[in-house]
C-alpha cells in the first residue's frame, strides 16, 4: 500500500469513528431519543482532526525521526544546587517549610486540591512499593483504599470509634487484606497477577455495594466525623455534650477554613511519615530484597531469599499505606460510597507510579501533582479528561518511557582501611 | 554416614518422556574441587538444578553435611551453605554492584523492621559488617572500583566474577559454578583458575564445577565426573579421566 493510501485509510477511520463520537448526539424528546448532528464547532474540530491524522500518516517517517530525537534516554541529572546531601537536606527543609505555610497564604480551594493531591501522593507511594520496587503488577490497589475508608466509617458508625483510634486499625486491616490477597497470587506473575488483583479490587467494591445491611450499599455512609485536634472539634457547635470546639478553646471566631487547613496539614504529616518510612525501607534488607525480587526471582532463591515472605511483605506493607490514606479520605469527605473506589482509581494510582518512574519517590510525588492539579486547571476540558489522560500517557511513552524521574541508585560509600 | 560434604546418590530426573539425568552419583569432600563434564545437553545443569533445589528430582538422594535435602526448596538449601551460579549469568542488573552483594547477605541481615527504622546501633553494626564483607570480596575479584556501577553495565567477564563474589558473601561451604569460564578471554580464564584454587586453599570451601574448558578442568580438579546423555560415564582423577577410553570416545574425541 502506498503511503498516500494508508494515510487516506487512517483519515477515513478517524472520520467514521469521530463522526459517531463527536458529530452526533442523542437528545431526548419526550420519551423518544433523537439523533442530532452536533454544532459546527465540533464539526470543525472533527475536520481538523481528520486532516491532522492524514498528514501525520503521510509524513510518518519524518515525524518518527523527530520523536526519536525528542526521546531522552539518559537519566535526568540533579541540578547543581542539589548535589551534596547537605544541600539536599537544606532544600528538603525549605520545601517542607513552604508546604506548611502554604494553607495560610492561599485560597481555600487551592488548599482543598492540595489535600487531595497529598492523598494521591500517599497512594502512589504505597503502590510504588508493590509495583515499582517489588515489581508485582497490582491493579486492585483501590481495594485496600476502600478497606481503609470503610474501616473508619463502619467503626465510627457502629462503635463510635474516633478517627485517631481508627487510623491505625484501618492501616492494620488493609495490611491484613494485602496479606490475604498475597497468598493466592504468590505463584502468579505479570499479566496473570494483574488480572487476579484487578478482580480482587472489584470484589471488594461489589461486596461493599451489595452488603446493604452493613455498608448501606450504593447509598454509602454519610456524616463521618472529621478528625479532631487533640479532642477539639472543627464544627461550629460541639457535636455532643461536653465536647469543645477549636475556635471556642482558642477564643477565636468560627471559620470553616480552620478545618480545611487542619486537614491539609494532617495529610502533609501523613505523607511525610510515609515518605520517611519508605525511604528507610528501601535502605533496609527488606527493601533491597523487594528490588532483587523484581530483578530476578530465581537468583533470589539461589541466595537463600524466600520469595514468598518477600512478596507477602510487599503486599502487606504496600496495602497498609492505602489503608491509612483511605481512612483519612473518609474523614475528609465525610461521605463515602463504593463509587469512590472503582477501577479507574486503581488506574490513576498506577499511572502515577508509571509516570513518576517506577521506584522513584520524587517521581511519584511529581506525577501525583500532575495527575490531580492538571485536570483541575483544565476544568473546561472535563469531557475530554480521559482523552487527555491517554494522550499524556502516549506522549510519555514516546518522550520518557522510563518515567519522569527514574529511580536513582543510592550511592554507598565503602570505608576502606 | 560418610565424612563427605555432599553425597548425591542415584539421581534421576525425568521431563515427561525425556530422561535428562539417570542414576548419577556424586561425592564432594571438604576442600575439594570436583568437576562435572560432558557434552552439550548431557544433563549437567539439570544435575545442578536438582541438587540446589530448583528441580525436584524424580528419584535419588541429595545429602549435604549429613542432612537429606532432596525436594527442599532452593532458598532453604542455600541457607544450608550450598550456593550456585548460573550458566547464563543472573545478576540483579538494575541494582549496583554493592547492592547485589548486600542482597546476597540477606540471610545474615538484621530483619527487625523497628530496628531498621530507628537505626539502632545493632542495625548499623550489622549493615557495616555486610558492607565490609562486600568490600572484601569486591577487592578479591577486582571489582572494587565498580562498587556503585549498575551490575548490568559491567563487562561480561566482570559480571561472572561478580556472580562468584555474590555467592561468596553468603559464606557457603560448597560453591557450585555452572560454566564460569564460558565467554571469558584466556587472561580472565587464568584469573578464574587462580581464584577457584584460592577459594579451596585459603577459604577452605569445596567447589563443584561444570566446565567445558578442559584445560581449566584438568588443571584444578581433584575429582572429575563424566556424564553422557544423562548417564554416568566415568569418575576419577584428571589423569584417570584423560586415559579412560570411553571418555575419549564419547567426549574428548569429539573435541
Ligand atoms: N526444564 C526442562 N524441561 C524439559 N527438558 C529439559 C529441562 N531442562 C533441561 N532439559 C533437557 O535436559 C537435557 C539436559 O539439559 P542440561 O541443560 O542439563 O544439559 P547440560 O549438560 O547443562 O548442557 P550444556 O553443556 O549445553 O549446558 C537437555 O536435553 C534439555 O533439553
Ligand atoms: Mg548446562
Amino acid at each position: 500500500m502506498s503511503r498516500v493510501t494508508s494515510a487516506f485509510v487512517a483519515a477515513l477511520i478517524t472520520l467514521v469513528l469521530g463522526g459517531f463520537l463527536l458529530g452526533m448526539s442523542l437528545t431526548s424528546e419526550g420519551i423518544n431519543l433523537v439523533v442530532e448532528t452536533s454544532t459546527t464547532g465540533k464539526m470543525t474540530v472533527l475536520f481538523v482532526g481528520v486532516v491532522l491524522v492524514f498528514l501525520l500518516q503521510l509524513f510518518r517517517e519524518q515525524v518518527g525521526s523527530f520523536t526519536s530525537k525528542m526521546r531522552s534516554d539518559e537519566r535526568m541529572e540533579l541540578p547543581s544546587f542539589l548535589r551534596t546531601s547537605q544541600q539536599q537536606r537544606m532544600w528538603t527543609m525549605f520545601v517542607i517549610a513552604g508546604l506548611v505555610l502554604f494553607p495560610f497564604i492561599s485560597s481555600r480551594g487551592a488548599v482543598d486540591i492540595a489535600t487531595l493531591t497529598l492523598i494521591y501522593v500517599m497512594l502512589g507511594l504505597g503502590l510504588n512499593v508493590v509495583v515499582g520496587l517489588a515489581g508485582l503488577l497490582d491493579l486492585g490497589y483501590v481495594g485496600f483504599y476502600a478497606v481503609g475508608a470503610y474501616s473508619y466509617a463502619l467503626l465510627n458508625m457502629y462503635f463510635g470509634v474516633s478517627f485517631w483510634v481508627a487510623l491505625p486499625i484501618a492501616g492494620g486491616l488493609a495490611a491484613l487484606f494485602g496479606f490475604l490477597l498475597g497468598f493466592p497470587v504468590l505463584r502468579l506473575r505479570g499479566d496473570y497477577l494483574a488480572i487476579v488483583t484487578l478482580g480482587f479490587g472489584e470484589i471488594i467494591r461489589i461486596l461493599l455495594n451489595n452488603w446493604t445491611e452493613l455498608t448501606g450499599g450504593p447509598n454509602g455512609i454519610a456524616r463521618i466525623p472529621k478528625p479532631t485536634f487533640f479532642g477539639l472539634e472543627f464544627n461550629r457547635r460541639p457535636s455532643e455534650e461536653g465536647a469543645t470546639t477549636f475556635h471556642d478553646f482558642f477564643g477565636i471566631g468560627y471559620s470553616s477554613e480552620y478545618k480545611v487547613m487542619f486537614l491539609y496539614l494532617m495529610a502533609l504529616v501523613l505523607v511525610l511519615i510515609t515518605l520517611y518510612v519508605i525511604r528507610r525501607l528501601i535502605r533496609m534488607p527488606i527493601g533491597r530484597a523487594w528490588e532483587a525480587l523484581r530483578e530476578d526471582e530465581i537468583a533470589c532463591r539461589s541466595l537463600g531469599l524466600n520469595p514468598t515472605t518477600i512478596k507477602l511483605g510487599a503486599f502487606t506493607i504496600g496495602a497498609s499505606f492505602a489503608g491509612f490514606a483511605g481512612s483519612f479520605f473518609a474523614a475528609r469527605q465525610g461521605f463515602i460510597s463504593p463509587e469512590s473506589f472503582t477501577f479507574i482509581e486503581s488506574a490513576i494510582i498506577l499511572a502515577i507510579v508509571v509516570l513518576g518512574g517506577m521506584g522513584s519517590q520524587l517521581g511519584v510525588i511529581l506525577a501525583a501533582i500532575a495527575m490531580t492539579v492538571l485536570p483541575e486547571l483544565a476544568r473546561e476540558f472535563d469531557e475530554y479528561r480521559m482523552l487527555l489522560f491517554g494522550l499524556m500517557m502516549v506522549l510519555m511513552m514516546i518522550w520518557r518511557p522510563q518515567g519522569l524521574l527514574p529511580m536513582k541508585r543510592p550511592h554507598l560509600e565503602l570505608k576502606r582501611d | 554416614m560418610t565424612n563427605n560434604l555432599l553425597t548425591v546418590k542415584d539421581l534421576t530426573m525425568r521431563f515427561g518422556g525425556l530422561l535428562a539425568v539417570n542414576g548419577v552419583d556424586l561425592e564432594v569432600k571438604e576442600k575439594q574441587i570436583v568437576s562435572v563434564i560432558g557434552p552439550n545437553g548431557a544433563g549437567k545443569t539439570t544435575v545442578f538444578n536438582c541438587v540446589s533445589g530448583f528441580y525436584i528430582p524424580t528419584a535419588g538422594s541429595v545429602e549435604f553435611r549429613g542432612k537429606e535435602l532432596r525436594g527442599k526448596p532452593g532458598h532453604l538449601i542455600a541457607r544450608e551453605g550450598m550456593v550456585r551460579t548460573f550458566q547464563n549469568v543472573r545478576l540483579f542488573k538494575e541494582m549496583t554492584v554493592i547492592e547485589n552483594l548486600l542482597v546476597a547477605q540477606h540471610m545474615h541481615a538484621e530483619h527487625n523492621l523497628l530496628k531498621g527504622f530507628f537505626m539502632t546501633p545493632g542495625f548499623r553494626k550489622n549493615e557495616q559488617e555486610m558492607m565490609d564483607r562486600a568490600a572484601h570480596w569486591l577487592e578479591r575479584v577486582g571489582l572494587l572500583e565498580f562498587a556503585n556501577r549498575e551490575a548490568g553495565n559491567l563487562a561480561y567477564g566482570q559480571q561472572r566474577r561478580l556472580e562468584i563474589a555474590r555467592c561468596m558473601v553468603t559464606e557457603p561451604k560448597l560453591l557450585m559454578l555452572d560454566e564460569p569460564a564460558a565467554g571469558l578471554n584466556p587472561n580472565e580464564t587464568k584469573a578464574l583458575d587462580e581464584l577457584i584454587v584460592q577459594l579451596r586453599d585459603e577459604q577452605g570451601i569445596s567447589i563443584l564445577l561444570i566446565e567445558h574448558d578442559m584445560g581449566l578442568v584438568m588443571g584444578i580438579s581433584d575429582q572429575i565426573y563424566v556424564v553422557n546423555q544423562g548417564e554416568p560415564l566415568a569418575a576419577g582423577t584428571p589423569a584417570e579421566i584423560q586415559a579412560n577410553p570411553d571418555v575419549i570416545k564419547a567426549y574428548l574425541g569429539e573435541e
